[in-house]
């Protein structure tokens, strides 16, 4: 046996460049601290990232990685995959990387579902670029490039997730040590492609995007903590719940005219429920889901691949490459 | 009918070419005598040219597609200029293709689709079988349509698809004049529509109609006789470009013990690449079909760092996607072959055409410097050797190759001698797994090439990507030395590999009064124009690069010892270009950018004016 890995196992020996107080730290923070946990020996761990802040992450993990081109790190991780599925393979994303230039791309590995995690950060700028608004960015957002406020309207990066095709979604946050530690622990556990979107402060240039749904003051009213087969109660006095009325929700209390009962209990395999949790993101009046939307069991593309060589080595001719090439009409000069 | 007496003739060279609406069959009768020609033991090669939509306009000028092929007796390198043999089975093919038949040469036409309306969509004002405007050729009238309807009687089948079996009865007629016994396309016929026995039988009889037809009919008086060739001993079978293409990267696999992963997506004419390698699962040959060109590529970088033989294959379109992926590919030093199956540009261009013109996109097309070895194919078959050798060079190099084929290669065909897996070298790679000193960007000191340790392996964990590495540790590194230092390596890597490849050495004198240089699918008509010239006594050579970056060492050499080079290209002069800049060479671009292969004719009546004017 050999000796279990630790945290600094996992930590490269290069300086990490990022920001001081940029949220990406206890990202990698967390992720080095939960690879060990797996019991996975470290070559067989490969991190791959397109370009941004966050994309530098593959070089701060002492694992093979791949710091690849701006938004196409999800069809690199799908080719590493097919070569090797014996790879834990983890791609680094930010909003920009993977809703702008690599939108393509995310959603076909989504649809695909390749056993590899994407990692989201979702700090809603293009931080790398020194401050352009990104699709995730609310409209009207001023920024350098959008001096009298953005036009766009944003993508919603767990709807979008669902549509695509994805068999896990769920949301964390840099801040919250120990939900973003379950849900990466859940993603990896998950056997398919797993989308974490992990909403990222970026100090420098959208600093306290996120602000609500961290600080102490208002957190317990904004965070909704989606667990499977728990009742949707938030608020600080653990008073508040989400119900159903037609396909909207709407908030009650718990109290004289509701109790407990009354509150919709979360169901991460019922894709409908998970859509209409993740319309949410954009509703100020409603608190924002964290943790697993969504999570449903299908085969992966690897072990359909495997299968079709598997049969294929068993139902074809032997694989002889010189009787191959002489398979067709052959004729002989004497 | 009675009996007509026939005489036979013996000839060496044969052109014929079957030219019809795209649903009239022409394709496939156009491989059927092929096929028969390659079995009799002719030499062939075939140019089948297709319409770029799938489904224009029934009987327009656009929806004409043909088969060219020549056969002979001797070896041949070419489809042939000239028609002997003009098969039209529309108007539009007539109007498209007459101008190659040769004077007194013979005109098969269906007259049944001679109709108004289809003389009116091909913009004849009148009836050519009707108005004398044929007078100069043979011309036969056949309504091939009446004819096997009536064959076809007692076969259940509408006459809809009866009418589909006259491309049998062109073909019988064919077999005829030329000698042939039909028994392989009677074979064809049987496994193809195996579970269509009326199909079999209707196609069977219009093509022995078709034989009947030729001995009774008064115009034939001649029938002709080409004999075998006398090809190379060995076993042959008849290959396509892209389909040998295919089998290099396999030999390729099983010669450097890895398995293939190939990422793509597809485009004409490089999709029978796809389609071949994912028919070889049995051999473990990964296929991605992607979404789009970029993460073809960019899947192919991921199989490659994760340890397979990594090729992604695409036309012009497709490579300019991929560019930004393929300085990525340069500059993690990661072996990968890109085959660019060239058609004619820009952008859309003519997709179903031949061209040369993506020669500079291949040397140039990244940010950066960022050169890449390039190898190009000059036959079908050759295909098959250029893939192994793109491949032994990214292997040996650890780095992106581009393999450039092009439509005519990918489509043509030609007898193959069969090569034996064990005749082709080894090719080791570079991966490593013993971690003591392990650096990822330590480069050897021949090839220039880094080690390859792929994820799995224990102890040798390093990351790679597209920020400049710091030469030996591979850790991201700004400092301007080190860029320049690497920049120069990445250039070098390609410069060394001219060591490892053959010397130029040109066909026929080593010294004279002109060279025609080419590369790529040209290679037939210069080398045909180029024995006939000789034959003819005037002072010409060829020499035809497979290696186009680097070029051989000794090329410059070779090219000072003729007072004038011509390079003829299917471009507006892209290697003139690299040439002129490199040899400071005057040498004369001669280009032809009409989506069509040159003709033997267009080289030699240049010859001869650069050597006798
Ligand atoms: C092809 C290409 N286009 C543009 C860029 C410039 N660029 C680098 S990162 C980036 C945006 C990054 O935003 P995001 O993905 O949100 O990452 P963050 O820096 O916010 O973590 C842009 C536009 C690039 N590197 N490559
Ligand atoms: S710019 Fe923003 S995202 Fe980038 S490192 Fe700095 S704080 Fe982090
Ligand atoms: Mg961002």
């Amino acid at each position: 046996m050999s000796i279990p890995l630790t945290k600094k196992d996992f930590v490269s020996d290069q300086e990490v460049r990022w920001c001081p107080g940029c949220g990406d730290y206890a990202i990698l923070s967390q992720v080095q601290k939960l690879f060990p946990e797996f019991g996975i020996k470290k070559e067989n761990f490969l991190v791959v990232s397109g370009i941004g802040c966050s994309s530098r992450f593959p070089y701060y993990m002492n694992t093979y990685g791949f710091h690849s081109i701006h938004g196409r790190a999800p069809a690199l991780a799908a080719g590493a995959k097919i070569t090797n599925p014996n790879l834990s393979v983890w791609v680094i994303t930010g909003d920009g990387d993977a809703m702008a230039i690599g939108g393509n791309h995310f959603i076909h590995l989504l649809r695909r579902n390749f056993d590899i995690n994407i990692l989201m950060f979702n700090n809603r700028i293009y931080g790398l670029t020194k401050g352009q608004y990104s699709p995730t960015s609310e409209p009207g957002k001023k920024t350098k490039s959008s001096p009298m406020g953005s036009l766009d309207y944003p993508f919603n990066p767990p709807s979008l997730a669902l549509g695509a095709g994805a068999t896990f979604v769920a949301r964390s946050l840099d801040r919250e040590q120990k939900h973003l530690h379950g849900v990466l622990q859940k993603a990896y556990e998950h056997k398919g492609t797993s989308y974490v979107e992990i909403y990222q402060n970026c100090n420098i240039f959208n600093n306290g995007a996120f602000s609500d749904l961290t600080e102490r003051e208002t957190k317990m009213e904004t965070q909704l903590q989606l667990d499977h087969g728990q009742p949707m109660i938030f608020g600080k006095d653990k008073n508040k719940g989400l119900r159903l009325n037609g396909s909207q929700f709407e908030i009650i209390d718990i109290g004289s005219q509701f109790s407990k009962d009354d509150i919709l209990v979360h169901n991460k395999k019922d894709k409908n429920l998970a859509l209409l949790l993740s319309d949410l993101t954009y509703q100020p009046e409603f608190p924002k889901p964290l943790g697993v939307f969504y999570e449903e069991l299908k085969p992966t593309y690897e072990e359909l691949l495997i299968n079709q060589i598997d049969n294929a080595k068993v139902n074809m001719p032997t694989a002889n490459f010189d009787e191959l090439i002489r398979s067709s009409h052959t004729w002989e000069i004497k | 009918m009675t009996q007509v007496k026939k005489q036979s003739e013996e000839l060496d060279l044969v052109t014929i070419r079957f030219a019809g609406d795209s649903g009239d069959g022409m394709q496939l009768t156009g491989n059927q005598f092929t096929e028969n020609s390659a079995i009799f033991g002719n030499d062939i090669s075939t140019f089948p040219d297709f319409p770029a939509e799938i489904r224009a306009p029934a009987g327009s000028l656009a929806g004409v597609s043909s088969f060219q092929l020549q056969f002979s007796s001797k070896d041949i390198h070419t489809p042939g200029d000239i028609l002997d043999v003009l098969v039209a089975m529309n108007p539009a093919a007539l109007k498209v293709h007459l101008q190659d038949l040769k004077e007194n040469g013979m005109l098969l036409v269906n007259t049944a689709n001679y109709t108004p309306k289809n003389l009116k969509l091909a913009g004849y004002e009148q009836n050519p079988l009707e108005d004398g405007s044929l007078k100069a050729y043979r011309l036969i009238q056949v309504d091939m349509n009446k004819l096997v309807i009536t064959i076809a009687k007692g076969i259940d089948l509408k006459p809809k698809i009866v009418t589909r079996s006259t491309n049998m009865f062109a073909l019988g007629i064919l077999f005829w004049l030329y000698e042939r016994e039909p028994d392989s396309t009677i074979k064809f016929l049987n496994e193809k529509f195996a579970k269509k026995p009326e199909i079999v039988e209707v196609n069977t009889r219009a093509l022995k109609a078709g034989i009947n037809y030729g001995e009774t009919v008064e115009i034939i008086r001649t029938t002709f006789r080409v004999p075998k060739a006398t090809l190379k001993k060995g076993l042959y079978r008849n290959i396509m470009g892209n389909q040998a293409t295919a089998y290099g990267v396999l030999a390729a696999a099983q010669k450097s013990g890895l398995e293939v992963f190939y990422g793509g997506y597809p485009i004409t004419p490089a999709s029978d690449v796809l389609h071949y390698l994912s028919a070889y699962k049995h051999f473990g040959v990964k296929t991605f079909q992607a979404e789009d060109e970029i993460a073809g590529i960019m899947s192919t970088i991921g199989a490659s760092f994760a340890g397979d033989l990594a090729i992604t294959a695409t036309s012009g379109p497709g490579v300019a996607l991929k560019t930004e992926a393929i300085g990525l590919a340069t500059i993690t030093e990661l072996p990968l072959v890109i085959i660019n199956v060239q058609r004619g540009g820009p952008s859309t261009g003519l997709p179903t055409k031949t061209e040369q013109s993506d020669l500079l996109q291949a040397m140039f097309s990244r940010n950066g410097d960022a050169p890449n070895p390039i190898i190009a194919p000059y036959s079908p078959g050759d295909c098959y050797y250029a893939a192994f050798e793109a491949c032994r060079i990214a292997l040996k190099y650890m780095m992106p190759v581009f393999l450039l084929t092009d439509g005519y290669l990918a489509n043509g065909s030609e007898p193959w001698l069969i090569p034996s897996l064990s005749d082709m070298p080894e090719i080791p790679t570079r991966k490593v797994t013993n971690p003591n000193g392990f650096q990822p960007y330590t480069h050897d000191k021949d090839t220039l090439a880094r080690d390859w340790a792929v994820p799995g392996t224990e102890g040798m964990e390093h990351r790679v990507g597209g920020l400049e590495k710091s030469d030996g540790d591979g850790n991201v590194c700004y400092d301007p030395m080190n860029h320049d230092q690497m920049t120069r390596l990445r250039h070098d890597k390609v410069e060394v590999i001219a060591n490892d490849i053959e010397s130029a050495v040109p066909f026929g004198e080593e010294s004279g009064q002109l060279l025609i240089l080419g590369w790529g699918s040209t290679y037939g008509a210069i080398r045909s124009a180029v024995e006939l010239a000789i034959e003819e006594g005037l002072s010409v050579s060829h020499l035809h690069l497979r290696h186009i970056n680097p070029f051989p060492a000794n090329l410059g050499d070779v090219l000072l010892k003729f007072q004038k080079v011509i390079i003829p290209e299917l471009n507006m002069g892209q290697l003139s270009m690299l040439i002129r800049s490199k040899y400071l060479v005057d040498a004369i671009a001669f280009n032809k950018i009409q989506g069509k292969p040159f003709t033997l004719h267009e080289i030699y009546n240049k010859i001869k004016e650069l050597v006798e004017g």
